[in-house]
């Protein structure tokens, strides 16, 4: 039995291509350009979806992540120990830190006798999925609602402890679980 | 007495060409805003309140940018060719009616530069020189896409002219004149008593007007013909290599180029500044209000056309080439022959 070709369509969405002519309404081109122009009036009538960013800012969803911040304990001490979980977790690795221990008379500035004295995420490698923030054991690193802005160097994107920890007047724990 | 008419006719002539200028600068910014809204963005809108200042910061912009001339053995005719370009653009203004008598000061003033009897003549040849300034600004580019474009701006330009002289020529039979101003006043008020039909040319000569709007697009090199300039192509057409005000006169004059194609649109086929219930107005309320009333219509008539025109740019896509040739050789032209035929039918059955 000869298998027909022509009408063999394995994936059963075969279509005959149509290449009749075009009616005498259609190659006068006019009424197609008289319905392409309703189409643009109706859009020049329409509610426009912009935001003008600087005066208007869009929601962000509740799970949006964005650049990170150090948190400091009740009494403004740091909560970082420098375990290093959320370096070995960061799938970018743009996390890195030294460790310390903390001198007798810093009990004020480190809640626990191990702290990190260099404490820096490379923005430019961050992919702010979120992972640094699940895997601390102290709920010390925290991803907020805020953006990283833009730098003229490289350098400027490697953030220090200066810009991570929490400044100290901000005492809302807003991002406490 | 020859001062004062010197006087009048310099104040209307510079009154014209300020109106031009404006209407030109505000038409670059009109044509954003529209093209915003009908891909559903909001244009520009940070110069001024709702961005009403943007044609002036887009000037000091265009004035502040660097003035380069490409290596060319023509640096006169790459001068002269924008140069051309925005005079004779603006030269086409003189002979629009801008509207009726004026009461001035117990003087009858025309509002129009200069009523010459050829003034449809006069225009069509302004705007064949208008094709020299292309012509000559794209040749002395020394540049390969300018050329290109220029040579496809005029081949465009002395088509569609054929045609459209051939459309406005059915016009003319009717109207036994060339004086636009004359055209105008046979198209009074609304309904032409004596004919019993509305008076004006639009009604009287829907294919003529139809020709000569298709015609219009392509002599302002406006989308869907604007295949001298096209960016897809040609970079940037005939003015690739220009640059600063340079630049800025081949657009500006684009734009004027619009709003005097629109008013002879407007004046020719839409009865200029003749409006429903002008007679009333004048007998009524006042010879000088209808007149200035009348200004104001012929001048929404034309803002009309300017938008129709950016409004035609933002749903059409651009014709191919010989698409374009096809359509005003073998199309326009038979249609315009077979108009003036029926037109001269009717005119002798009519006699």
């Amino acid at each position: 039995m000869a298998i027909d070709f022509q009408a063999l369509s394995l994936s059963g969405r075969k279509r005959d291509v149509s290449n009749k002519d075009m009616t005498f309404m259609e190659r006068l081109y006019l009424p197609a350009i008289a319905k392409g122009m309703g189409i643009t009036l109706r859009h020049f009538f329409k509610p426009k979806v912009t935001i003008q960013y600087p005066e208007q800012k869009r929601e962000f969803a509740p799970v949006f992540r964005g650049r990170h911040i150090l948190m400091r304990d009740e009494n403004g001490a740091e909560r970082c120990t420098a375990c290093g979980l959320c370096a070995l977790s960061c799938p970018a690795e743009a996390i890195t830190m030294t460790s310390a221990e903390r001198k007798p008379g810093e009990e004020k500035l480190y809640r626990e006798e191990k702290y990190a004295s260099v404490y820096e995420i490379n923005m430019l490698r961050c992919i702010f999925c979120g992972l640094c923030e699940e895997a601390c054991p102290k709920e010390a690193i925290f991803l907020t609602e805020d953006m990283a802005p833009a730098d003229y160097k490289r350098e400027g994107f490697i953030y220090g402890k200066d810009k991570l920890v929490m400044p100290l007047e901000d005492k809302n724990l807003a991002y406490t679980k | 007495m020859e001062l004062t008419f010197f006087i009048e006719k310099f104040a209307i002539i510079l009154v014209v060409f300020g109106i031009t200028m404006l209407i030109a600068l505000y038409s670059t910014f009109a044509e954003r805003k529209v093209a915003g809204y009908m891909q559903d963005r909001i244009g520009p809108n940070r110069a001024g309140y709702g961005g009403i200042l943007q044609p002036l910061s887009d000037g000091v912009k265009m004035f502040t940018k660097e003035d380069f001339i490409p290596n060319t053995p023509n640096k006169f005719l790459f001068i002269v060719g924008p140069w051309l370009f925005i005079v004779t653009a603006l030269m086409s203004s003189a002979v629009i009616p801008w509207g009726d008598t004026i009461n001035f000061f117990g003087t009858n003033v025309i509002l129009q530069a200069t009523d010459i009897n050829v003034a449809i003549l006069f225009v069509f040849g302004v705007v064949s020189i208008g094709v020299y300034g292309i012509m000559i600004g794209g040749w002395a580019s020394n540049n390969k896409y300018s050329l290109m474009g220029a040579v496809r701006a005029s081949s465009q330009m002395i088509s569609y002219e054929v045609a459209m002289g051939l459309s406005i020529i059915a016009v003319l039979m009717m109207t036994g004149t060339l004086s636009l101003r004359a055209i105008t006043l046979q198209q009074h008020g609304f309904w032409d008593g004596a004919n019993h039909w509305l008076s004006w040319n639009i009604f009287k000569q829907p294919l003529a007007f139809l020709i000569f709007l298709i015609c219009a697009f392509a002599e302002t090199n406006r989308t869907p013909f604007d295949l001298p300039e096209c960016e897809s192509e040609l970079v940037g057409g005939y003015h690739t290599e220009y640059s600063s005000m340079k630049l800025g006169f081949f657009l500006f004059a684009e734009y004027i180029n619009m709003f005097i194609s629109s008013a002879i649109i407007s004046i020719v086929f839409f009865g200029g500044f003749n409006y429903p219930g002008m007679d009333w107005v004048a007998n009524n309320i006042g010879g000088n209000i209808s007149t200035l009333l009348g200004v104001g219509v012929l001048f929404a008539k034309v803002f009309f056309f300017i938008f129709f025109y950016m409004w035609v740019r933002w749903t059409v896509p651009r014709f191919r080439y010989d698409q374009l040739m096809k359509l005003g050789w073998k199309i326009l032209i038979p249609l315009a022959i077979v108009n003036i035929a029926i037109t001269g039918a009717v005119i002798l059955l009519r006699m």
